[in-house]
């Protein structure tokens, strides 16, 4: 990795008062892990339900429980790692993080601390100016959640639901090569997009399913590592970015007031767009962790990783490379595409056997458009592949122009059936019957003398000819070989 | 190594066990006895040596992930010296 090697980028630096910063950004995700039971019991995962109905007498840390791990887990933690293209490590230990909390019954978080499953990985991301950037992956290791405390049901007493104690995490901790707000978010939705597709984490921030630690601090350009702050839980991928913003600013104003940055945590108010001071617990980071005696090594063979591997997806950067190969599509349009599983899997419906291009075409000028401005996303299309499909196919034979075929693609939209059937129905075919073309512009030129006349002087003015032609004609002429007949017939050169 | 009274305080207080004054004295002469214990074995030579975990050759056990377990929140809150509606309920711990 080349994490610390990363050359100054001027484009990056931040302008202080006394000559620029260059912001340093590392980033610690928690990703919930994909399975219908807990790490160490067989208790549901489901979001929501009664107060401590998801719970077993495990999740509880009722004397006596033992934990087991759920293979599935692990299997999702070896796919994820594979997916950072990182090391696979086969053996782990799982050791106890201990602190008090209302919400961790045991006393201690079952953690991975000294030997985690997953080792150094890599994530490349693509930043909107071509920029590909390369994120080091330090480590993902496998942990349990914690239980949910409330604070708002009672003046003087908290309520606590433990649905969520004992649910897997997925700790994943990059180097520390971020350089911008812009990239951490970009490495954000990347990291978001390679989960999905892995399916090892449904990436629902909202549910808190996704969730990132910021670490920020600042440096003038070339000097060692400033002190940094963590800043806690930040749900959102534009709050990372604020936050991220906010703190850097914080801090350049602090050491340019000859001040120095105090190392804390620190949580992102989202409403006020500011980070503050958590109040820090004495002693709060002595977790002494040891192994946990309840639990042997975790250890497989390199087989079964290769079993894993054998049976992952196809990923965004594989599959963007081969949509640019094979579809003969831009950087741009293949990032689009492949940014959701669903996306890339209905633009392949569409273009399976077409023109690549027209079919990228459709799906992200048409069809993404009025997916946005209609507030839906792919899964919820009322138009289908194999109807979008269609309607390039019938544009490909040249049975409707483009202009009926965006006429046909609306009637598609709000009203459904065969693209095919509507155009026969609804007599929207283009008419490349040269004897019907002929006619409207024989009686376009009747009609119009002087315009005939101007044409002779003013070749340009032939649009204004071509548009009277179709306007007769309902938009079903060809436009290619109505401008061929006006041009021999008005006596224009080619 | 050898621990203080700072220390066994310090301990005390992190793993939630209340420690009397007078009891201080006697804890710390109990840790550093175990504390001696474990230099005497530092000077065994494990160079090399895997560290044994288990006394049997002993593979962990895996579950299949299948819900087989929950659905009794009275239970779980049932010997909680305070709950509501199946919550525990807990003095404040925010402000």
């Amino acid at each position: 990795m080349n994490a610390h090697a990363r050359p100054v980028d001027a484009k990056k630096l931040i302008k202080g008062a006394t000559g620029d910063w260059e912001v340093i950004i590392g980033m610690e995700i928690h990703a919930q892990v994909t399975s219908r039971s807990k790490l160490f019991s067989g208790a549901s995962t489901e979001f929501g339900g009664e107060p401590n109905d998801h719970v077993s007498l495990v999740d509880a840390a009722m004397p006596g429980m033992l934990p087991v791990i759920n293979e599935e887990c692990v299997k999702q933690a070896i796919r994820t790692g594979l997916g950072l293209k990182a090391q696979i490590n086969l053996t782990s230990v799982f050791d106890r993080k201990n602190y008090f909390y209302p919400d961790l019954p045991q006393g201690y978080q079952i953690s991975q601390y000294k030997s985690p499953i997953v080792g150094e990985g890599e994530v490349l991301v693509d930043m909107p100016d071509g920029e590909q950037i390369s994120v080091g992956i330090e480590r993902l290791h496998l942990e349990q959640d914690a239980g949910k405390s409330l604070h708002d049901q009672h003046p003087s007493m908290s309520y606590v639901d433990l649905n969520r104690s004992g649910v897997a995490l997925m700790e994943i901790v990059t180097k520390p090569d971020l350089r911008s707000s812009e990239e951490a978010k970009a490495f954000m939705t990347k990291l978001r997009t390679i989960l999905r597709y892995l399916g090892t984490c449904d990436g629902d921030m909202e549910k808190g399913s996704l969730r990132a630690d910021v670490n920020v601090s600042v440096r003038r350009p070339g000097e060692p590592f400033g002190t940094r702050c963590e800043i806690k839980n930040v749900n959102s991928i534009r709050f990372i970015g604020q936050a991220i913003d906010y703190e850097a600013r914080r801090q350049i104003a602090i050491l340019e007031d000859g001040g120095t940055i105090d190392q804390e945590t620190r949580l992102f108010d989202a409403n006020k767009g500011e980070t503050r001071s958590m109040r820090s617990k004495e002693e709060a980071h002595d977790y002494r962790y040891f192994p946990d005696p309840d639990l042997l090594p975790l250890t497989f063979d390199q087989a079964y990783v290769d079993e894993l591997a054998r049976h992952l997806p196809e990923l965004p950067d594989e599959k963007k490379a081969r949509f640019m190969k094979e579809y003969g599509l831009s950087a741009y349009d293949a990032g689009v595409l492949v940014a959701e599983r669903e996306t890339a899997d209905f633009f392949e419906a569409v273009a399976r056997g077409r023109d690549g291009k027209t079919a990228a075409n459709w799906v992200i000028n048409e069809l993404f458009g009025r997916l946005n401005k209609e507030g839906l996303d792919i899964t919820r299309s009322p138009v289908s592949a194999e109807q979008l499909g269609a309607i390039v196919d019938l544009l490909g034979e040249g049975v409707i122009s483009g202009k009926i075929a965006k006429d046909l693609f609306e009637i598609v939209w709000s009203e459904g059936g065969d693209p095919r059937r509507i155009v026969e129905e609804r007599g929207m075919k283009q008419v490349t019957d040269t004897g019907a073309i002929e006619a409207a512009v024989d009686s376009v030129i009747a009609a119009n003398p002087d315009k005939v006349e101007q044409v002779k002087a003013k070749p340009t003015m032939l649009g204004w000819f071509v548009g009277q032609v179709m306007r007769a004609t309902g938009g079903k002429a060809n436009p290619q070989a109505v401008n061929d007949i006006l041009k021999s017939k008005l006596g224009i050169a080619e | 190594m050898s621990v203080d009274e700072k220390t066994v305080r310090r301990i005390a207080h992190l793993a939630r066990i209340a420690v009397t004054d007078e009891e201080v004295p006697h804890l710390q002469g109990e840790l550093n006895a175990i504390l001696d214990f474990v230099e005497q074995l530092r000077e065994v030579d494990v160079e090399g040596v895997e560290p044994m975990t288990s006394v049997m050759p002993m593979v962990m056990k895996k579950r299949q992930d299948a819900v087989t377990d929950g659905g009794y929140p009275e239970k779980i809150v049932a010997n909680a010296p305070m709950s509501e509606d199946n919550f525990f309920v807990v003095p404040k711990v925010v402000e």
